[in-house]
């Protein structure tokens, strides 16, 4: 099942939540809408589940207009970042309700019901939770729950709003493993939203970045995080050292002092420069694009963190970078920092 | 937890213990000859059965009332929700009076219904008007919280899963909301049973016709036959107790089911 999305705009009263939005999911993908709150993902994805209208554009499943169709109608199953199982109802139930709900004519005998509800708790290892009440699981177990709920009507669509964003660090590490696992086992296009980029990166084939009700940019995980496509995305995954510079004459400049870089085309004025911590190579002072005195150094893990204090900004402004721990650094120290990758994004870009 | 249990047995028990100290004056067979009396059992029929009659119709009026006040915007819905509260805060008499008032044979409902031939002042169909009034709030009351905290994701996880609007009413709101109505059930059922003020002026509280059990109490306490009084009054209470005490498991029964941990 292809989705097709085109010239979404919604608005809730002066508030845009979709700007004219475009996107393509193709069949059998797992993709991963990132971005902060407020940036119009779930609104995207309800739009998609029928949950919410759109006040302009399109979406099509498999070039047949979707918004003609209620959500009951489009086969669409939809997990819920607080579960929303039904209280009342057993773990069975639960997962039995849209086989139950069909109408009379298609559905299924009790026993065909039964069959599949047993199946499909057994794909989401929770076969001996059946007699339950969703009160009695833990926060995992429920939202495994909803996905098989979710997976009882054969949707043609998986969608899913923040699955693991009430759930603790450990359970949502396993769970995102797992819905993986689950995605490679049956292959339904898959939508998920969510605003932590260690997730999306992790569990999706393609990424689609969305800030203030646009789409930034969509990539596999690699490319968002090698190659943003604006500042915003640099900003937003990964950690980034920005520093405010200017471009006159094709010259980068910091403060009153000009860059050893490379401006590569970047237009005249106010932009700024973007460097991941762990692209910026220390060396002695005088040898790099940067210079600074060593305030701080912390060492744990494989690598080291250092408090820099560039020189030749104005105010002075402080860095953190990453350093191989086997770099002699102690503060006080003046060392010079070259980037080895680094990006410029003119100002409010 | 002492303290708790002292107020509790100053406040209800030993008056309540004084009801039976009272009542075992007479004797086994002056007790039944008082309490299957047909005037007795005529005035608990009433009581119990009309009672239990307003409560069923409260129950389905107020979860309209809900429905209305929680799910719609409209202009006055604050008054509108303000107003449910009148039969609480009026005085029961003044009730009594402004309904006989109403459904008196000239008055501006009881004059039409009169027309159609329905008499409602001064029959038990009176007392039935007047414990639906005073009952309502008790349903509207407790179920409106519920609604109102009641999750929409559930409705449009339900919807997605392709139920039509008709199941997510009856399959998923109603079974959440069910320990609410069956506690306003009790309370408007409780109410209407022991409802005395604003029933007395609109019943016409003729013998085995329209009087109640708590009047036929009065009569008997100012006829100075307090042991007969009590006696009506102790099957009250048996048969009160039984029925919440009833309504209790069930609602326990639906809690249990639909217990939230968040």
């Amino acid at each position: 099942m292809t989705i097709e999305v085109r010239n979404i705009i919604k608005r809730f009263g002066g508030f845009t939540a979709l700007d004219n939005v475009d996107l393509r999911v193709e069949t059998g993908e797992l993709l991963a809408l990132l971005g902060p709150s407020g940036s119009g993902k779930t609104t995207l994805l309800r739009i998609i589940a029928g949950l919410d209208w759109p006040d302009a554009g399109s979406v099509s499943f498999d070039g047949e207009d979707a918004l003609a169709r209620g959500a009951g109608e489009r086969h669409v199953g939809f997990v819920f970042q607080h579960y929303a199982l039904f209280r009342h109802m057993s773990v069975f139930e639960n997962v039995a309700f849209g086989l139950r709900v069909q109408p009379r004519a298609i559905r299924k005998s009790e026993a065909q019901i039964k069959a599949r509800v047993k199946d499909l708790l057994d794909l989401v290892q929770l076969d001996w939770l059946a007699d339950r009440y969703p009160s009695q699981l833990s926060g995992g177990q429920r939202q495994r729950i909803a996905l098989a709920r979710a997976l009882a009507i054969e949707p043609r669509i998986l969608l899913l709003d923040e699955p693991f964003g009430a759930l603790d660090a450990k359970v949502r590490k396993e769970l995102r493993k797992w819905l993986r696992t689950l995605h490679e086992e049956i292959h339904v296009t898959s939508i998920f939203v969510t605003h932590d980029q260690e997730e999306a990166l992790e569990v999706a084939n393609r990424v689609v970045v969305m800030d203030k009700g646009k789409i930034e940019q969509i990539g596999s995980p690699g490319d968002v995080y090698e190659e943003p496509a604006t500042a915003f995305v640099h900003g937003f995954i990964g950690e980034s050292i920005v520093l405010p510079v200017e471009i006159r004459d094709g010259r980068v400049r910091l403060g009153d002092r000009e860059l050893n870089l490379d401006s590569r085309d970047a237009r005249p004025g106010p932009s700024k420069l973007f460097i991941r911590r762990h692209d910026l190579a220390v060396g002695p002072s005088g040898a790099g694009a940067l210079e600074g005195a060593v305030k701080h150094v912390r060492a744990f893990g494989p690598t080291q963190r250092a408090d820099i204090l560039l020189s030749a900004v104005g105010e002075g402004t402080l860095i953190e970078i990453d350093a191989p721990r086997d770099r002699d650094l102690k503060p006080g120290d003046i060392v010079s920092l070259q980037p080895r990758r680094y990006r410029i994004f003119a100002e409010g870009a | 937890m002492g303290l708790t249990l002292t107020w509790l047995s100053l406040l209800i028990l030993i008056p309540l213990a004084g009801l039976f100290v009272k009542t075992a004056e007479l004797s086994l067979s002056q007790f039944i000859d008082t309490v299957t009396s047909n005037r007795t059992l005529h005035a608990l029929q009433i009581s119990f059965g009309l009672a239990f009659a307003a409560a069923l119709v409260n129950l389905v009026a107020g979860l309209l009332i809900v429905w209305a006040l929680v799910r719609y915007r409209f202009p006055g819905r604050r008054i509108f929700d303000a107003i449910v509260d009148i039969p609480f805060a009026l005085p029961t008499a003044v009730a009594g009076i402004a309904l006989t008032t109403l459904f008196a044979q000239q008055g501006w409902l009881g004059a039409p219904l009169a027309a159609l031939g329905i008499k409602v002042a001064f029959t038990p169909l009176g007392i039935f008007v007047a414990m639906i009034f005073i009952g309502i709030p008790f349903v509207v009351r407790t179920v409106q919280p519920v609604l109102i905290d009641l999750d929409v994701e559930l409705e449009e996880a339900a919807a997605c899963l392709g139920a039509s609007r008709w199941q997510i009413i009856t399959r998923v709101i109603i079974p959440s909301l069910t320990p609410a109505i069956l506690t306003g059930f009790a309370l408007a059922f409780a109410r209407a049973v022991g409802e005395y003020g604003s029933v007395i002026f609109i019943a016409g509280n003729l013998p085995n016709v329209s009087e109640i059990a708590p009047l036929l109490i009065v009569i008997r306490l100012s006829e100075f036959r307090y042991a007969d009084a009590t006696a009506i009054a102790v099957v009250m209470l048996v048969a009160s107790f039984l029925i919440i005490f009833l309504l209790n498991r069930l609602q326990r029964w639906a809690q249990i089911r639909a217990l939230s941990v968040g």
